[in-house]
């Protein structure tokens, strides 16, 4: 006879910043169904962005998300300037430039909080601590060049705010070059692994089939197969100008290892075009000082940290927008959760869940509940041992570290 | 032949307007009734990739307007369709021909009050449980 068991996670913890909640079927350890529930911090942004003027969505626009927070800004200033024809055509080369340095530092801040994140989850607090160490200095490198560490508030509808000091590129470069070697180690270490292996291998796998049934972006998608980056299909800022020689990282296995590989991968692209943005960049303007805004309607998208950042702007040439359409990348991936930890295991189901990087890291707050009685089984704590759990017992089973 | 070509051919007479914006945003609009099967074709005949779907109130009606992109190319192909009917608005779901629309027309219901008929689960997505039923914060409040 099947035991049905209920197992919600989420939504609030004071570590995650986007709440939400996934309510977990599970059948004795095999996850059989999911529910997502969004909307916990859903705050309005698309009506408020209606009574605000243009120069002041930017701001509002940054704070959907802190981690990602260049790049609702950035597709929000893409979407005004397709009204004026596209970026290019307005946007001086410098401020391409700067666009394109924090668009990347980001990349590599987002990309190192999810491997700690990932690591945390599977019982490797060394690469918790270390991911987020070398974190830090990407964070001095966003104060140096915007004064921030979050939310730069740099981009403005024909440019940037802030110019980028001359006298600080070198101490960039040489950051940027103290960071590269603890990507590779870290690339090594989970590449060598076993038992990293044997947790994120074939777990939470999403096929090519179903990542484009489910349109998902990002890493997710490129993780699968899929062949899709913001960046070489429909270029901005620097990429515009063909000036740096990067290439697309792509995996085939859909599962949580090729999702690791990506971004990692990802990070060591984005130190070698930050380096290469460095050494082009051009003197000159930062801002087109535009005023008006054209009637029509505008379409700009980024390359987010977890995939294509869509804004749609519909103007009737007053000093506020009609309408203004976000689509986040979370919101595609998040949802193909449905089908990439369904069949898995209860000790998988967080990482699966973390896997498509939702601004997720809420496993503290969860419970198992037993749906005929409603009698709580376990806390959160106790499924992140769970996973933990998991580790140790391969660990224990390999004494020399590596299977017989 | 290019994507602006195939999908002229494909849609064929459906196609009530043609707008090339720029080299890379094109918009163009079909009737309300053909709007299954154009996607059907556009995502499935085509292989378009299903971005987004944005809504919004007009006076004329409600209009919705499918962006697809061709990644190949780094174009946006956005399926413009109109609503006429403004008290009890309806159109046909695109949920059966893929997953990734399910959130984007859940999110459409709940802000515009747009019923999409044939979706598999069509319940709130981002609104409060305890939030009016039939109060649709997308929705523009007459003003005169």
């Amino acid at each position: 006879m099947s035991h049905k068991v209920i197992v919600p996670i989420g939504p609030y913890h004071p570590l995650q910043e986007e709440p939400e909640f996934f309510q977990l079927y599970v059948e004795g350890e095999k996850v059989v169904d999911i529910d997502i529930i969004i909307g916990y911090n859903h705050r309005g942004i698309e009506k408020l962005a209606e009574s605000k003027h243009y120069d002041q969505i930017a701001f509002l626009v940054e704070r959907i998300c802190g981690i990602c927070s260049s790049s609702h800004p950035y597709a929000y200033v893409l979407a005004v300037e397709d009204l004026f024809g596209g970026e290019a055509n307005i946007v001086p080369e410098r401020a391409l430039y700067i666009r394109t340095i924090i668009d990347e530092l980001q990349r590599i801040h987002s990309h190192l909080l999810w491997l700690g994140l990932a690591g945390h989850f599977i019982g490797y607090n060394t690469v918790w601590m270390w991911a987020w160490k070398y974190r830090e200095p990407v964070l001095d490198m966003f104060e140096m060049v915007t004064g921030n560490r979050n939310n730069y508030a740099m981009f403005r509808i024909g440019g940037v705010r802030r110019d980028l000091k001359d006298e600080d590129i070198p101490a960039l470069k040489k950051m940027l070059d103290e960071l590269l070697p603890s990507i590779k180690m870290f690339y090594g270490a989970i590449n060598d692994d076993p038992v990293i292996r044997a947790r994120l291998k074939e777990v939470g796998t999403l096929t090519k089939e179903q990542a484009i049934d489910w349109c998902v972006v990002g890493p997710t998608a490129r993780a699968s197969g899929v062949n899709i980056d913001i960046r070489r299909d429909e270029p901005y800022g620097a990429f515009l100008l063909n000036t740096i020689d990067w290439n697309v990282v792509l995996e085939k296995d859909g599962d949580i290892f090729a999702k690791t590989m990506v971004r990692i991968l990802e990070m060591e692209d984005s130190i070698n075009i930050i380096n290469q943005a460095l050494n082009k960049i051009p003197k000159g303007e930062i801002d087109a000082n535009v005023k008006d805004i054209p009637i029509g309607e505008g379409i700009g998208r980024v390359e987010a940290p977890r995939g294509e950042c869509i804004h749609y702007i519909k103007s009737d040439g007053t000093n506020r927008p009609v309408r203004h359409k976000i689509r986040a990348p979370s919101f595609m991936n998040v949802a193909s959760d449905k089908v990439a930890a369904v069949g898995g295991t209860i000790s998988d189901a967080t990482l699966t869940l973390a896997a498509v990087d939702p601004c997720y890291c809420c496993t503290e707050r969860v419970a198992v509940i037993n749906k005929a009685d409603d009698k709580k089984i376990m806390n959160g704590w106790d499924l992140v041992k769970l996973s933990r759990e998991k580790t140790d017992k391969i660990k224990e089973g390999w004494p020399n570290g590596r299977p017989e | 032949m290019n994507m602006r070509d195939r999908i002229k051919e494909g849609l064929g007479n459906k196609i009530l307007e043609w707008d090339e914006r720029s080299a890379r945003r094109i918009y163009f609009s079909v009737d309300a009734k053909e709007v299954y099967k154009s996607v059907e074709f556009l995502f499935k005949g085509l292989g378009l990739r299903f971005s987004t779907a944005s809504g919004i109130d007009l006076p004329e009606g409600f209009e919705i307007i499918y962006h697809f992109s061709f990644d190949k190319a780094g174009e946006i192909y956005s399926l413009r369709v109109l609503i006429k009917d403004k008290l009890r608005p309806e159109i046909a779901s695109v949920s059966p021909l893929f997953r990734g629309a399910e959130w984007m027309e859940r999110e459409m219901w709940e802000m515009l009050g747009i019923n999409f008929k044939g979706h598999p689960n069509l319940k709130r997505l981002l609104l409060a449980d305890d939030w009016p039923e039939g109060e649709y914060p997308l929705r523009r409040k007459n003003v005169s």
